[in-house]
Order: structure tokens, then C-alpha cells, then sequence
């Protein structure tokens, strides 16, 4: 099994009904995912692309056995959504939902982490592209096809900066194990530290690919993590060399707002960490082609 | 979203912050209106701008006489003052607020901000006041006093105590400490505020805690269930180009380049304005048009980038995901045809269907320059820049 999903997790859609739920619920079945319904409070009994709508998440991990979830509930109910999946024994969740109120996302990891590990839900997002275990299944919104199943993990706080990555790798016959999107909201279910730790236990990943920006302690902390408790090479690019201090560029999470935060400041401890940073965003392919010769 | 001092004190007030007597004034007779209301024989005529260190811009005056508060008021309505946070362009005095004069025996710092790492409500204090966080943190951070608090049960007033020891407050000052702390928690929670700071918060020379200065924010993803806060907008304290763009569901920065950018997705675009900067070109914008570029959105985010006049050649970096190369592709040619463009274009496109997307650029008989990778992109860009530039001497 991947990191978070495989073939045989069987995931449902929260916001199953809705426009963006269904159209993205039908790209994952054609992908291969193996989705076994999903949730619209209100819609229960009904059969939408095929497969059971469930009133609550409760239902769906009674009668259809759901493992993974995947929330597109507007940002004003994607917290409340969130913690149900939490509640009736997801184990895990990726929320696309951007927007939602940082004292929501507050509000949702105090929730989380009054349930022991063993039985913590994962989170990952809000605001991402979801993950995708290429070959195995998706729970994301990403165009598949850019993968090509391989043995180096990505994680990322973008959507198309992760594409262009595995875009690159695929170019020149480089293979993703796993890639995760963890979202450009300032606080986020996992992190990139998070995210590292199962990539080291992961089999199937050999190397890492870190995709961060601007803003915020995150790449550092991974990096520190790297530094003491890796194994795995870790590959990074920080995104928004240009980026002005105190200017929210897109993410809410992508501000300047102190010491350390700056793109140039972070790639300098990451570098002192024993990071392998690619120097440009159009050379992550290529970096990750040198590590991977000396493997 | 920022709001202003006078209405960040409105707000608090309510939860009972202490501040002096004041009132909003849009003219030198308006302001010498609320000087009469207030009464006393000192006042503080201070700017309305979203910035802090207004002083050391000239933007705050104390006065004496009705005659000084009309004075300052005229010299400083209409008036743009440059602060370190304003940036160089600087930010337009529109509003006045008229204060009665504090006796200040001691200028403190407070404030409650969410601390990201810790996924918390942070309380920060220090005994030296007035001058800015950032530059006491350099110089002296163990004059900064941090309690976190605990998002379940909320903030405890024993942690508030702590604060108001830390801030060297006597015993007499303590309860009432604690009571401003709560209500500044209280109005960060209720409101959904991401940032609460009063500099100074000072002690009078009749023993009161007063927020002389208060600053807040909030975060933008609330204001949909905090109608009362959103009114509190003032446009004018906007960049009129990222306001525009806001309006129309794009997210826009102007930057001081001159290669104008337009990317779907952030990280993204802060990597393609990465790129620029490499190849020895300077981004004159960061613009995001987000995952569903219709023909209409491409348009408008055309339009947007060329209204800036530094433009030289401008950049468009798409990777299709749910998005398709071929939409983008005719978004494109319509809007060039639409608009008479008058700098070269460079258009990169990648992901989904890109083969059909790269048929309908080349086959639209447009002077589009195409580039297959990010790298290429960039350079491409640059060089049809740098011609420009040459060209125009």
C-alpha cells in the first residue's frame, strides 16, 4: 500500500452531489479510484454515478465500509465535514475546500488530536490538489494522467507547481510513489514535516521531492526532521524568490510576515539541513534525476 | 482584511477596552467639531490610514488650540503619507480621528495574533512600549512576553495575570489588565480577527490602562459570517489594481517590473516570476486566475495586466489540469484579437490536451511566441523584453 491509499481503499465524496463533488467523483471512478459512494445530508437512499448517497459519513463507514474521504463542502461547512469524517472513523481525509476560516481549521485540529493516534484521522489540505498514488487510485482533482507510477514521493503546498514537477520527472521517465498536496491555508490538517515521516516509512519512496513557498516555519521544521530522523534524500524548491514582504501572494498562507519566511532565508537553512535544493523551478526534474543517479 | 484605528477601537470598546474620548472628522471644521465634544485643552489629530508607525510619517499631531486641531487636520486630509508598510506609493489620508489628549506615564505593548507552528492564539507583551514588535524582538527579545493559549477552553485569567505581570503592572492596575485582555481575546474569537495589537497600550497618570493605538485584521475567509466587519471596508485604503482583480475573482499583485505575468495556480505563479527573475527579468505582477480560465476571465486578466503601462512583453504559464490547453489556447487568441496588444507575448502551455492547445496558437496566424517549457518560457520572455527596451531606445 501507498502512503495514504491504494487501490482497494474504498472512498467516499463529501458534497458527493453537488457540481464540483460530481464532476471530480467521476474523474477519480475513471481513474480507477474506488469510490463507494458519498455523502449530501438530506440525499440519502438516492444513487448518484452509480453508486449510494449516505446522510451522514456514520452510514457510509457502516454500509459501504468507507476508509477515505473526500470533502468539496463549501468553506462554510467544511469544518463541520471535516470532523464528521473524523467522528465516524475515517482514517483519511483530504479536504479541497479553500477558504475556510482559519479559527475553523483551529477549531478542527483541537478536534483531531483529543482522539488517540492510533485512531487520529489524517487530514491533509484545505485548499489542495488531494493525492494521487499513480496506477493505484486518486483522491484529488489532479489531471492523472501527468503521473507515472515510480518510487519518489512529492508534497507540496500547489497544485500546478506539484503538476509541473511531475511533469518534469515524467519527461525524463521518472516515477511518483505518492503525491500529496498539503495546501496553501496557514494552517493545514498535515505538514510537510508530517508528510515526510510516512515517506520515510514508505517502501515504495526512495526520494522526496518538497515543493514549499513563501510564509510560515513548515519547510524548515521538515527540514530539521530530515536532517535528524531521514534516511531518504530530501529534494526542496521554495517558491516566491520575487515575492515582497507582507504582500499575500494567492495562499492565504504565502505572506512575508517574519524572519525566516522569506524564499531566499529558507532555502539557506533548509541548504545548511543537508537539503538538496533545486536551484530553479525548472530544474526539479533534472535535481531529482542527479540525486536519483546516486541512489 | 485591515481596518482603521478608530474603528478597531469601536470594536474593542465594546468588550471593554478602555480608550480615550474621540470621534471621526472628514474636514478641519469637522474636526474641530469633536475637539469642542471632547473638551479638555489638548488633542491628538491622527491620520486614518492601514498602516502603523503613522508618527514617525507626521501623520499624528497633538494640538493645543482649536486653531492647531484645524490646521492639522488641513495639512493632513487628502494627504498620502509613506510609511515602511505603505510602500513607496504610500497610502491617502481621508479620515481623521480626533482624540483627547492621555497623560501617559508608561507606554506597554500588547498583542493577540495566531501563531501558525503552534496552530494557536498567541499573547504577546512587553514592558517597552511604543516602539514597533519587530524591532524589540531584534533588539531585545527577552523584553517579549509569549503565552499561548489553548483553543479548547479559550484564554484563562490566570494567563492574563501572568501577562499583566510580565508587563510590570502593579497590583492596583491587574484586574483591570486582565479585564482589557479578556475582551481583546473575547473580540479576536467573536469576530474572527487574526491580529489584535495595541501599541502603546499606556498607563495614565491616573492610574488607567488605555489602548492609545489599536490595530486589527481579519481574516478574509470569515468575513462571509461577519457582515458587521465587512462594512467596515474602506476601499480607498485598497490597491485599486488587486481590488479590481479581487472583484472580478482573480488574485493580483503589482510588483515594480515590467514582464507582466498571467499563471493558474499560486505556487505556480510565484515560480514562473522565479524564473523571470533568473533569466534576468523583473515581474511587474504575481496574477492568479485560479482553475477555471474561461475565455471571459482570460480576457479580463489580459486586461488587467496590460493597464499597467511598464509592461513590456508579457508571460502566460498554463498547466492545464482540470482545465484543458485548447480552451486556454482560444481564451488566448480571443482576448490578443480583442485587445490590440501592443507587447510581444510569450504563451507556455502544458498539461492536458497541450498538443490541440499549441495547434489552435500556431494555426491563429497571431505573432504569439510559444515556448514548450518553464525554463524556455522565461527566457523567451526576457529576450522579447530586452528587444523592446532596445527598440524604444
Amino acid at each position: 500500500m501507498a502512503i495514504f491509499i491504494d487501490k482497494q481503499t474504498r472512498i467516499i465524496v463529501q458534497g458527493f452531489t453537488g457540481k464540483i463533488g460530481t464532476f471530480h467523483a467521476q474523474e477519480m471512478i475513471d481513474y480507477g479510484s474506488n469510490v463507494v459512494g458519498g455523502i449530501t445530508p438530506g440525499k440519502g437512499g438516492q444513487t448518484h454515478l452509480g453508486r449510494p448517497v449516505f446522510n451522514t459519513v456514520k452510514e457510509a463507514v457502516e454500509q459501504a465500509g468507507a476508509e477515505a474521504s473526500i470533502v468539496f463542502v463549501p468553506p462554510a461547512y467544511a469544518a463541520d465535514s471535516i470532523m464528521e469524517a473524523a467522528e465516524a472513523g475515517i482514517k483519511y481525509c483530504v479536504s479541497i475546500t479553500d477558504g475556510i476560516p482559519t479559527q475553523d481549521m483551529m477549531k478542527v485540529k483541537i478536534f483531531l488530536s483529543k482522539f488517540p493516534k492510533e485512531k487520529r484521522m489524517v487530514l491533509t489540505g484545505p485548499n489542495c490538489a488531494g493525492t494521487i498514488s499513480p496506477g493505484k487510485a486518486m483522491l484529488g482533482i489532479m489531471p492523472g494522467h501527468i503521473y507515472i507510477p515510480g518510487n519518489v514521493g512529492i508534497v507540496g503546498r500547489s497544485g500546478t507547481l506539484g503538476y509541473e514537477a511531475a511533469d518534469q520527472m515524467k519527461a525524463l521517465g521518472i516515477g511518483v510513489s505518492t503525491s500529496v498536496g498539503i495546501g496553501g491555508d496557514p494552517i493545514n490538517g498535515s505538514s510537510h514535516r508530517d508528510i515526510l515521516e510516512k515517506f520515510e516509512q514508505d517502501p515504495e519512496t526512495k526520494l522526496i521531492v518538497m515543493i514549499g513557498e513563501i510564509g510560515g516555519p513548515q519547510e524548515v521544521e521538515a527540514g530539521m526532521f530530515a536532517k535528524e530522523h531521514m534516511s531518504k534524500p530530501v529534494v526542496a524548491y521554495i517558491a516566491g524568490l520575487t515575492a515582497p514582504k507582507g504582500r499575500r501572494m494567492g495562499h492565504a498562507g504565502a505572506i512575508i510576515s517574519s524572519v525566516g519566511e522569506s524564499a531566499a532565508e529558507k532555502v539557506e537553512m533548509l541548504r545548511e539541513l543537508g537539503v538538496i535544493i533545486a536551484p530553479t523551478p525548472a530544474a526539479m526534474g533534472e535535481t531529482v534525476a542527479k540525486v536519483l543517479a546516486t541512489l | 482584511m485591515d481596518i482603521h484605528e478608530y474603528q478597531a477601537k469601536q470594536l474593542l470598546a465594546d468588550y471593554g477596552v478602555k480608550i480615550a474620548d474621540g470621534g471621526l472628522a472628514y474636514s478641519p471644521e469637522d474636526a474641530v467639531q469633536r475637539a469642542r465634544e471632547i473638551g479638555g485643552h489638548v488633542w491628538v489629530v491622527k491620520a486614518q490610514i492601514h498602516s502603523g508607525a503613522r508618527g514617525k510619517a507626521g501623520g499624528i499631531k497633538i494640538c493645543k488650540t482649536h486653531d492647531e486641531v484645524s490646521d492639522a487636520a488641513e495639512s493632513l486630509l487628502g494627504k498620502k503619507l509613506v510609511t515602511h508598510q505603505t510602500g513607496p506609493a504610500g497610502k491617502q489620508c481621508l479620515r481623521l480621528y480626533v482624540e483627547a489628549g492621555t497623560d501617559i506615564a508608561k507606554e506597554l505593548y500588547f498583542s493577540l495574533l495566531i501563531d501558525r507552528a503552534q496552530e494557536r492564539i498567541v499573547m504577546v507583551g512587553s514592558a517597552q512600549g511604543g516602539m514597533e514588535i519587530e524591532e524589540l524582538a531584534e533588539n531585545n527579545p527577552d523584553a517579549i512576553k509569549k503565552i499561548y493559549i489553548e483553543p479548547a477552553v479559550g484564554l484563562q485569567d490566570f494567563q492574563a495575570r501572568e501577562m499583566a505581570f510580565a508587563l510590570g503592572l502593579n497590583a492596583d492596575l491587574i484586574p483591570q489588565a486582565v479585564k482589557l485582555i479578556q475582551g481583546c481575546y473575547r473580540a479576536m474569537r467573536e469576530l474572527d480577527a487574526n491580529m489584535v495589537e495595541i501599541n502603546p497600550l499606556v498607563i495614565t497618570g491616573h492610574d488607567e490602562l488605555i489602548a492609545l493605538d489599536a490595530k486589527m485584521g481579519f481574516d478574509d475567509n470569515a468575513l462571509f459570517r461577519r457582515q458587521k466587519i465587512s462594512e467596515l471596508r474602506d476601499k480607498s485604503q485598497e490597491d485599486p489594481r488587486e481590488m479590481a482583480a479581487a472583484d472580478r475573482g482573480l488574485s493580483y499583485v503589482g510588483l515594480d517590473g515590467d514582464i507582466g505575468c498571467m499563471i493558474n495556480g499560486a505556487g505556480l505563479a510565484m515560480a514562473t516570476m522565479d524564473m523571470i527573475k533568473l533569466a534576468g527579468g523583473e515581474p511587474a505582477n504575481f496574477l492568479d486566475v485560479g482553475g477555471g480560465a474561461s475565455a471571459e476571465r482570460t480576457e479580463k486578466a489580459f486586461r488587467m495586466v496590460l493597464a499597467d503601462k511598464n509592461v513590456k512583453a508579457m508571460l502566460v504559464n498554463i498547466f492545464a489540469g482540470i482545465n484543458r490547453c485548447d480552451w486556454i489556447a482560444e481564451g488566448v487568441v480571443h482576448a490578443v484579437k480583442k485587445i490590440d496588444m501592443q507587447v510581444p507575448l510569450i504563451v507556455r502551455l502544458s498539461g492536458t490536451n497541450v498538443e490541440e492547445g499549441r495547434k489552435i496558437i500556431e494555426e491563429s496566424g497571431l505573432p504569439i511566441i510559444t515556448a514548450d517549457t518553464l525554463a524556455e518560457a522565461a527566457e523567451k520572455a526576457v529576450a522579447a523584453r530586452n528587444q523592446v527596451v532596445a527598440a524604444q531606445g
